[in-house]
Order: structure tokens, then C-alpha cells, then sequence
């Protein structure tokens, strides 16, 4: 058993994939530096992520697969679910070797553990998109805090500058601690400092707009308005929207 | 309380009624402005009813000058009664959509003074919406029955999908509760936008840049359980509807009492019969994607669907010389009729089964309702068994050791309709 140890991005695991076949590796086991712990028995390895070799394995994949399942593999290791990413490099390493049809073979425990974290992975960045709320500062900037169970960041903010283009915003993960700002041009990457991140908790560090509570009320207003009592539904309702979210929803 | 948001409260209030909520089907970009139509549907978020939020809908006014008797906007009932005005439907919706709480509006109205100026004043807010907010978010707009042909055409251009209401599944049934509306004024528009629709598509190989006309189609509503109609008969018209108009969507909805003076209709405080409005969508979703043709799930002969067993499951038992089916060799449109197996699982089982026959155990992974599916097909190594299983059996024991939503919640009533 060999443990190949990247540092956790996607560069870096692709990188994983490049050298276990330069290196015919057999059994390798992917971990970040976090995740390893040294054994006496097995061997460790020190993934160097090299965008090349990345790009490599990406035109591979691009020439045995359609894009949005090479796409796939990304949003299934964003999971960051070490069983589904382990399996996402073996799946990989495997359709290079037999062909991409192996992704089909839903009576493979692999795919199908594969398929099903994809589908959870899927719905987090639907959510996302749906339960996100921004809320307007001073300045014009539209600002949003999120705590997804998987890291869809990525996955969601082409989706927000299409339809959001005219409005500057930030969404904020506070879980990762990384937030993508657009401001009018591009997409910057933004890392809130310890301190300022405590501040974000428990006081309000921006300043927002006067007509922000004000459309918070109406929203709170409207939600209670379109709900019909004679047809309520607890199980449902906490079904589609699960606890775990109500602290970032205007309405709740 | 702030007037804004007591209009809020009363024209909210006063649409909750219509359940179409879906914000999907559109293929409206964003083009320097704000919104994008273009993606599937979203959800913002979901009321303690289990409905979802996909669209700020409202009525414009509920100042109406009909007297539909099923309806809480009718004339003669006694509600607080308001009217928005074009620029703060326009100020909400914007500000709503801006934070990321709809996907866009749900606009209809009570009729005052007559069809054309009620319409003309809905499309002054779907214009502004569109040409001075550059907003390409979703728009729904009620078609109002009788407004002329020029305005509906216009409206066209700036929304994606427009709906009328059918209200009474029958024209027997709608005379009886709202004597001025017939089913011919519904029929009439939605003719007309579909016509128009497909004008512009057998234009389109001549025209370049094709104006978008109602992207997202039409769909139209029924009210279940306010008159006797029989399941047979909603989906008959729900059948001839799709064909004759190609609705996007049919809905059905339960009707929730909110009129004490009516003999006719069901009596305030009466349970909506929920049960059969969700047996009702379980069909459409059958003659819409599973190919089941009508008569085989309901006919003269059989008018009323179960109320503790899904349609499907039904059928099923009805027609047991269709199974069992063997799920390694039988086609799609066979799998799927399997109750327990739906088109994503059926899909999954054609790719799988190239690898090798699939066995019980991989079936069970695959995601399908392995204890429903197992009476009606066989797999690599189900066991051989004689003779034929009494479907009553069957169904006993589907009852008995499943888990339906309904289990022990079927009320009497709901049981034998009328």
C-alpha cells in the first residue's frame, strides 16, 4: 500500500492521478497532509501539485468523456468525503485503464457510492443557490453568508455572475473560510482574518443599507401570507428545509 | 403596519390559491441586466405547508367583478380588499429578486372595471420590468379571460409563461358555482397563444433573431373536490388539454372551503382532500412521462382512482399477465411501468445490465423500492417459483409492511367520494 499525500486541491489530486501511472503505482491510497498518519507498513509519497501534469489528466478525461461528467470527478471530490474521493481517484486510474463506459456499471459498489455522493454533492449546490440571502450594505454591495455541508462555493458562482451582473456581492463561507467577491469586472477570492471573522458572528461589521429591514419585513410578510394553514405540513416542510439552514434564512 | 405591506398581506393573501410555482422551461438570458431565466427552476425556500417559494406571487388588486362563488376574491365576499400600484409591484419584485428570494413574479389579478383594462395595467408592469429594469428574471402572467388579442400578443413578448384558470374541471360544474364563466373564454386565449407560438416557430428558419413569445409555454388549474366530478372525468379534460393546447402543465388543486354561504360547495372547516389531489398528479406524471395512456388508469368502468395505493401500483394489480418482467432483458418503457422503479432507476438498470445480470443485491443499491418492485419482476437470481401470486396478496402485503406517507391518515371521508 502506497499513500500518495497532496495538499488537498484538486491540482494537487489530479497531479496524484498523473503520477501513480509515470510511477505504475498499484493500491495508492490519496490523503492530505491532514488526513496522514505514518504507519510502520506502508510507504508515504509526497504529491507535488504541478499544473501541467493536472492538465494532462484533464485532457484525458476531456478525450474519453463528455464535459460535464469530466466536471463530475470536481464537484464529487468537493465533497471532501474521503471514501467518495478515494473511490474518484480509483474510478479515474480504472477508466484510463479499461475504457469510460466502467462509470455505467451501476451494479459496481464503487460507481454507485460514486453516483450517490454526486447526487448529495448536486443538491447542496441547489440549495445554495436557492437558500443564499443577501443582504444590501451601504456601499451597494450585496452580501451573503454561507455554511454548506460540502464545499459548492465553487460550484455556484458562475450561476450568481450570470444572473447578478449588474450588483456587486460577496458570499461568505464561513465553514472553509473563504468568500468570492464579484465586483462588476471579475471574481476575487476573499479570506477574512480570524479577528474579523469572530466580529462577523457576533456583531454586524457592515453597515447596511437603510431599506434593508424595511425588504427583510415585506419578505418575513410575504412568506407568512402565502402559506395556507388548512394545508400545513410540518414533515414536509422541514423535509425541504432542514434545520441546519434556518440560521442564514431572512424568513425563518 | 407600514400600507405596503398590509397591500402585501391582503394581495398575497388572495393568491395563494393558484399553485402553480414552477419558474422553469424559460430560455430567457441575461442581456446586461439583471436576472437569468435560462437555468432550470429554483425553490427559494418553502411555507409551513410543504409548498414551495419559487415566485412573488400577488394579485394586482382583489377588487374583482365577478361573484365565483369557490373563489375569496368574489364580489359579495367580505375581505379587506387593496390594489397595488405599477410601481411597487415593480419596486418589490426588484428588490426581492435582488437579495435572492424569488426567481421572479407571479402576476394576476381580480377583474376590475372590464378584462382589457385590468390586462393593459398588467402590462404595464410587466413592460416597465423588462424594459426599464432590464430584468430577465422569470414572469408568470395570468392571461385575463376576454381581453382583446393585441394585448395578450404584447404581453407575450415580455413574459415567460401565461396561464388561465379552467377554476371547475367541467362546464356543468362551473355553472353551478360561477354562472358568468364558461369554459370557451379559457379555450379562446389559450388557442391564441398557442397558435401564436407556433407561428413564430415556423417562421423562426427565415427570421435571425426570433422574438422569444411565451418561452415557457402555458398551463392552466383546476379545483378538485368544490363539485362532483369524477377522477375520470378531471383527466379526461387534463388529457385533452395537453393534446389540443400543449400545456406545459395541468394543476390540480385540492379546494380548501372559504365560503360558509354556498349550499353547493364543501363546508368550512371540511378537510381539503389532499389524498386525491396528490393520486391526481401521480397520474399526470404517468400519462406525461411514463406512457400510460389514460384509459388504462381510469375509464367509464373504473372513474376513481385509490386512494391507498398509487396509480401505478394500481394498474399493476389489475393487469397481472403484464409481469413478472425481467428487469436483464426487457426494454425501458417496461422497466418503468415496475411499481417501485422509476425512469431515473430504469435508466441506471439498462447501463448496469451490460456489465453482467444484475442480481438482487445490486438492485437493492441501485436506489429502487426493492420491497414494492420485487413482486412484479425477476432478477438473476430470484427464486423459480409456480404459478401465479394472487394480487390481492400482494397488495396486502405492499400495505402492510410499506411505509406510505398515508398509512393510517385516510380519513373516511376521503375514501368514497360522494
Amino acid at each position: 500500500m502506497v499513500y500518495y499525500i497532496y495538499d488537498g486541491s484538486y491540482i494537487g489530486f489530479l497531479t496524484a492521478v498523473f503520477d501513480c501511472f509515470d510511477l505504475k503505482d498499484k493500491a495508492v491510497k490519496v490523503v492530505t497532509k491532514e488526513q496522514y498518519s505514518p504507519s510502520f507498513f506502508d510507504e508515504g509519497f509526497e504529491i507535488i501539485s504541478d499544473s501541467v501534469k493536472a492538465k494532462r489528466v484533464l485532457n484525458g478525461l476531456n478525450k474519453k468523456l463528455k464535459k460535464a461528467q469530466v466536471n463530475d470527478f470536481y464537484c464529487v471530490f468537493l465533497s471532501e468525503d474521503l471514501q467518495a474521493v478515494q473511490y474518484t481517484f480509483d474510478l479515474i486510474c480504472e477508466l484510463f485503464r479499461q475504457g469510460a463506459d466502467i462509470l455505467e456499471n451501476y451494479g459496481d459498489e464503487k460507481v454507485v457510492y460514486f453516483a450517490k455522493t454526486l447526487k448529495s454533492v448536486g443538491r447542496e449546490k441547489h440549495r445554495m443557490k436557492a437558500f443564499v440571502r443577501f443582504k444590501k450594505a451601504t456601499d451597494g454591495m450585496y452580501f451573503a453568508i454561507i455554511d454548506p455541508d460540502f464545499n459548492v462555493l465553487p460550484l455556484i458562482f458562475r450561476f450568481f455572475k450570470n444572473r447578478y451582473a449588474d450588483q456587486r456581492w460577496l458570499i461568505y463561507d464561513v465553514k472553509r473560510n473563504y468568500g468570492l467577491m464579484y465586483t462588476l469586472q471579475q471574481i476575487v477570492e476573499v479570506k477574512l482574518l480570524p479577528l474579523e471573522k469572530q466580529a462577523l458572528a457576533t456583531t454586524e461589521v457592515i453597515a447596511f443599507d437603510e431599506d434593508e429591514v424595511y425588504y427583510q419585513n415585506l419578505w418575513k410578510q410575504y412568506y407568512q401570507s402565502t402559506n395556507i394553514e388548512a394545508r400545513r405540513n410540518m414533515k414536509l416542510h422541514l423535509q425541504y428545509v432542514p434545520k441546519r439552514y434556518w440560521k442564514y434564512l431572512v424568513e425563518k | 403596519m407600514d400600507r405596503i405591506q398590509e397591500k402585501l398581506m391582503i394581495l398575497a393573501d388572495a393568491a395563494k390559491y393558484d399553485v402553480s410555482c414552477s419558474s422553469s422551461g424559460s430560455k430567457r438570458k441575461n442581456k446586461g441586466g439583471i436576472g437569468d431565466a435560462s437555468a432550470s427552476g429554483i425553490c427559494h425556500t418553502y411555507t409551513e405547508d410543504g409548498r414551495c417559494v419559487s415566485l412573488l406571487k400577488i394579485l394586482l388588486t382583489n377588487h374583482c367583478i365577478y361573484d365565483c362563488a369557490f373563489c375569496v376574491s368574489r364580489k359579495s365576499n367580505d375581505v379587506k380588499r387593496a390594489a397595488f400600484t405599477v410601481e411597487e409591484v415593480v419596486e418589490i419584485t426588484m428588490n426581492f429578486y435582488r437579495r435572492n428570494y424569488i426567481e421572479g413574479l407571479f402576476l394576476s389579478s381580480g377583474i376590475f372595471k372590464n378584462a382589457d383594462f385590468t390586462m393593459e395595467r398588467l402590462m404595464r408592469i410587466v413592460k416597465k420590468l423588462r424594459t426599464e429594469e432590464r430584468f430577465h428574471g422569470y414572469i408568470h402572467l395570468k392571461t385575463i379571460p376576454g381581453a382583446s388579442e393585441e394585448l395578450i400578443k404584447e404581453a407575450g413578448l415580455y413574459v415567460d409563461r401565461m396561464s388561465i384558470n379552467l377554476e371547475l374541471p367541467t362546464e356543468a360544474g362551473l355553472k353551478l358555482v360561477a354562472p358568468e364563466k364558461d369554459h370557451e373564454s379559457v379555450r379562446k386565449p389559450l388557442a391564441f397563444v398557442q397558435n401564436h407560438i407556433k407561428e413564430l416557430q415556423s417562421e423562426s428558419a427565415l427570421i435571425k433573431h426570433k422574438p422569444l413569445f411565451v418561452p415557457a409555454g402555458q398551463s392552466t388549474q383546476m379545483v378538485i373536490g368544490a363539485t362532483p366530478e369524477s377522477d375520470y372525468q378531471i383527466m379526461s379534460v387534463a388529457d385533452e388539454f395537453y393534446k389540443n393546447y400543449q400545456l406545459k402543465r395541468v394543476y390540480y388543486s385540492g379546494y380548501i372551503p372559504i365560503n360558509s354561504d354556498n349550499v353547493l360547495l364543501p363546508q368550512v372547516g371540511t378537510q381539503p382532500p389532499l389524498i386525491r389531489e396528490n393520486r391526481l398528479y401521480q397520474t399526470d406524471w404517468l400519462l406525461r412521462f411514463y406512457d400510460f395512456k389514460l384509459d388504462e388508469i381510469l375509464n367509464p368502468q373504473f372513474q376513481n382512482l385509490d386512494m391507498d395505493i398509487d396509480p401505478k401500483l394500481g394498474w399493476a394489480l389489475r393487469n397481472p399477465q403484464f409481469f413478472p418482467i425481467d428487469i436483464n432483458t426487457a426494454d425501458y418503457k417496461q422497466i418503468i411501468r415496475i411499481p417501485g422503479i422509476g425512469r431515473q432507476s430504469a435508466m441506471k438498470i439498462i447501463k448496469a445490465r451490460k456489465f453482467g445480470k444484475l442480481r438482487e443485491y445490486q438492485l437493492k443499491k441501485i436506489g429502487i423500492s426493492y420491497n414494492r418492485a420485487k413482486f412484479f419482476m425477476i432478477c438473476a437470481d430470484s427464486p423459480f417459483t409456480l404459478g401465479e401470486m394472487s394480487m390481492m396478496n400482494v397488495k396486502q402485503s405492499i400495505l402492510q409492511f410499506g411505509n406510505s406517507k398515508y398509512k393510517n391518515t385516510i380519513p373516511e371521508n376521503q375514501l368514497s367520494l360522494f
